[in-house]
């Protein structure tokens, strides 16, 4: 507990937060796994082109539905396109959507929750209630409903994600302020003079963040299955172009000929959905402040 | 010790309407949690305020920092009225009064380091701008709070109660306050640090000059560290003085009750202490009784006391005070407040 006199005395703690995060992380076995994957996925997403041994609409009459072999890692489909080629090209837009839907959904989601949350009375009454509206709307309705004004491509798509998403994290939020806003430190900050923004950003989220951190994780993991049934419906990306969901849907009526169409997509959603679940569960136990130094501390 | 007056609160009441929600709310019920007090506070001295949980002298506290919004009376820091404050001249006041609050380990942010508090106040009212300046004050306040300077970029976790306490001070006076409320600021403490912090404050009050208001519900730890006492029962004050007055002397029979409770340290003295134990229990603040609100629980209530509101009025010591009939009946003949029972 003691420190050395005449150390030097910093307003910032002595290790950025986000390096003693993500060391934190790499101690925790599953999200450090599920992270090192994801980062995987997305240097696949980025360098697509590169790593496809072939064009994704290369069709190859002589070799269709063959099964996984050394030419076809994956397989091919019915018009003798390689699976593989497909699975990585598919990446990008399952990530792309993901990302940007839940990007939506977290800035105005968080953003109604806070609101909500913090100021309470009408403000949240009437805020939640437009959330319940919403949140009673159903998903696919909605998107479809975007997406028909809109038209298809992966930003309509991720926009309709998004919308689906916004009562998810305004709720979580919300809930969470309420818990942290009647906090006596909340008041503390209150009694020397903080604003209401400086309240809300310096104390109220920072401390309301695990869960919607946590949350937003896990929405990657439903926005990337989203896209996919979106997609499998025929509302998302639109064939010849490759999407997991697309390819699913695809392969589909060949599952008792040729399982190898369904199942690659499938596991890379399934994989895909895995790691960000994993990883929303690790970053909710590296969060916790008390864990930290418990972690850190690691010699005692 | 007596001077001016800094801190002046006249018929102070802080009500919340209890019950109640939906889009058409409407309160079933007013919770009187502050209700008529009148209170001058002196610059420079230490006043305690002491009473049972629940009385409203942490609402009152809160109240004084505009923390909690009046809901009636007047209430002026420094000949500045209070009530209605708002922006600029709110903050400027949240700069000059500061709290300390009762648990250390809910008070103080655990996702912010030492220095991030206490460097709060600073940031947030724009003194000793720039990074140096600022760490360096950090530093001056850890020191005055009898902290190491060293500890600044550690978590509240990583301290015990005491220290933390000790946290919470520095920041209440990074403002360079006149005026600080202690909210039962050592009765989440280890007996042994209670000493300690009481201590603290007793002497960050000689050095800086402030005006404390010290609130507890320990009769000892006041009187130890007080220049005056007030006595707060069900949202009134009900006695105030001297705290030697009112510590050994006590005119009314509420602080008769509760000075008998203390337990003395000499063993014939404390095997003579006669308490004087009171019944029932105190009413609620949102069915405070008529005429006198001790008199559920007085054993010397007669007549008046059902519906004359004593006033406080002048006896014993030399600016001792007290609400009570036995000293003459002051008072307004008030019936009992519209929706309100009284609970014989």
């Amino acid at each position: 507990m003691t420190a050395e006199v005449g150390a030097p005395v910093s307003l910032r703690p002595a290790t950025p937060r986000w390096r003693e995060t993500l060391g934190l992380l790499a101690h925790n076995p599953t999200a450090a796994v599920s992270a090192l994957l994801l980062l995987a996925l997305v240097l696949v997403a980025i360098f697509d082109e590169t790593l496809a041994p072939q064009g994704p609409n290369e069709v190859d009459v002589a070799a269709r539905l063959e099964s996984p072999s050394g030419a076809h890692p994956f397989g091919t489909d019915d018009l003798g396109r390689d699976i593989l080629s497909r699975v990585v090209l598919g990446t990008g837009v399952s990530l792309r959507v993901g990302f940007l839907a839940v990007g939506i959904a977290l800035l105005i989601g968080t953003g109604i929750g806070l609101l909500a949350g913090f100021y309470g009375r009408w403000i949240d009454d009437a805020l939640m209630r437009l959330m319940d509206m919403l949140f009673a709307f159903p998903a696919v309705l909605l998107a479809i409903a975007v997406l028909a004004v809109r038209g298809t491509g992966w930003g309509n798509t991720a926009l309709a994600i998004g919308i689906v998403y916004i009562p998810v994290f305004a709720r979580v939020t919300r809930a969470s302020v309420l818990g942290v806003r009647e906090e006596v430190y909340v008041r503390a900050s209150r009694s020397v003079g903080a604003s209401d923004w400086r309240l809300l950003t310096r104390h109220v989220l920072p401390n309301a963040a695990p869960p919607i951190i946590v949350q937003t994780s896990i929405s990657l993991a439903f926005a990337v299955l989203a896209e996919a049934a979106l997609s499998f419906l025929g509302l998302g990306t639109q064939p010849p172009d490759p999407s997991w969901g697309l390819m699913l849907a695809e392969g589909r009526g060949f599952i008792d000929l040729a399982w190898w169409l369904a199942f690659f997509p499938g596991m890379a959603i399934f994989l895909t959905v895995l790691c960000f679940n994993l990883l929303g569960d690790g970053l909710r136990d590296v969060l916790d402040p008390k864990q930290r130094t418990l972690m850190a501390g690691g010699g005692r | 010790m007596s001077g001016d007056v800094l801190v002046s609160a006249r018929g102070l009441e802080v009500h919340f309407p209890v019950g109640g929600r939906g889009f058409r709310r409407k309160p079933a019920g007013l919770l009187r949690a502050v209700d008529g007090v009148d209170l001058d506070i002196h610059r420079g001295e230490t006043l305690g305020l002491v009473g049972e949980s629940g009385c409203g002298k942490s609402t009152l506290g809160n109240a004084l920092l505009r923390l909690v919004p009046t809901t009636g009376g007047t209430l002026t820091f420094d000949g500045t009225d209070l009530t209605g404050l708002e922006g600029r001249r709110l903050k400027e006041l949240r700069r000059r009064a500061g709290m300390v609050f009762q648990d250390p380990f809910a008070s103080l942010d655990p996702r912010r380091t030492v220095a991030q508090t206490v460097g709060e106040p600073l940031e947030v009212h724009g003194l000793r701008t720039g990074k140096r300046a600022r760490a360096d004050r950090v530093a001056e306040l850890l020191e005055l709070v009898g902290l190491d300077p060293g500890v600044a970029g550690r978590y509240p976790h990583e301290f015990s109660g005491g220290q933390r306490q000790r946290v919470g001070i520095a920041r209440a006076l990074a403002g360079e306050p006149d005026f600080l409320v202690c909210d039962e600021a050592i009765a989440s403490l280890d007996v042994s640090v209670q000493a300690q912090v009481l201590n603290l404050l007793r002497r960050l009050q000689r050095q800086l000059g402030l005006t404390l208001l010290f609130i507890s519900h320990d009769l000892s730890a006041v009187r130890h560290i007080s220049d005056r006492i007030a006595v707060m029962y069900l949202g009134r004050i009900v006695e105030v003085g001297p705290a030697r007055a009112v510590g050994t002397d006590p005119q009314m029979p509420y602080t008769q009750a509760l000075l008998s409770a203390v337990p003395l340290p000499h063993p014939k003295l404390e095997r003579e202490r006669k308490r004087i134990v009171l019944t029932g229990d105190v009413p609620s603040p949102a069915a405070v009784p008529s005429g006198c609100r001790f008199r559920t629980r007085c054993p010397y209530a007669f007549e008046p006391c059902d519906d004359v509101d004593p006033a406080l009025q002048s006896v014993g010591a030399p600016g001792q005070q007290a609400a009570c009939h036995l000293h003459g009946v002051v008072g307004a003949p008030a019936a009992a407040p519209e929706g309100v029972t009284a609970t014989p």
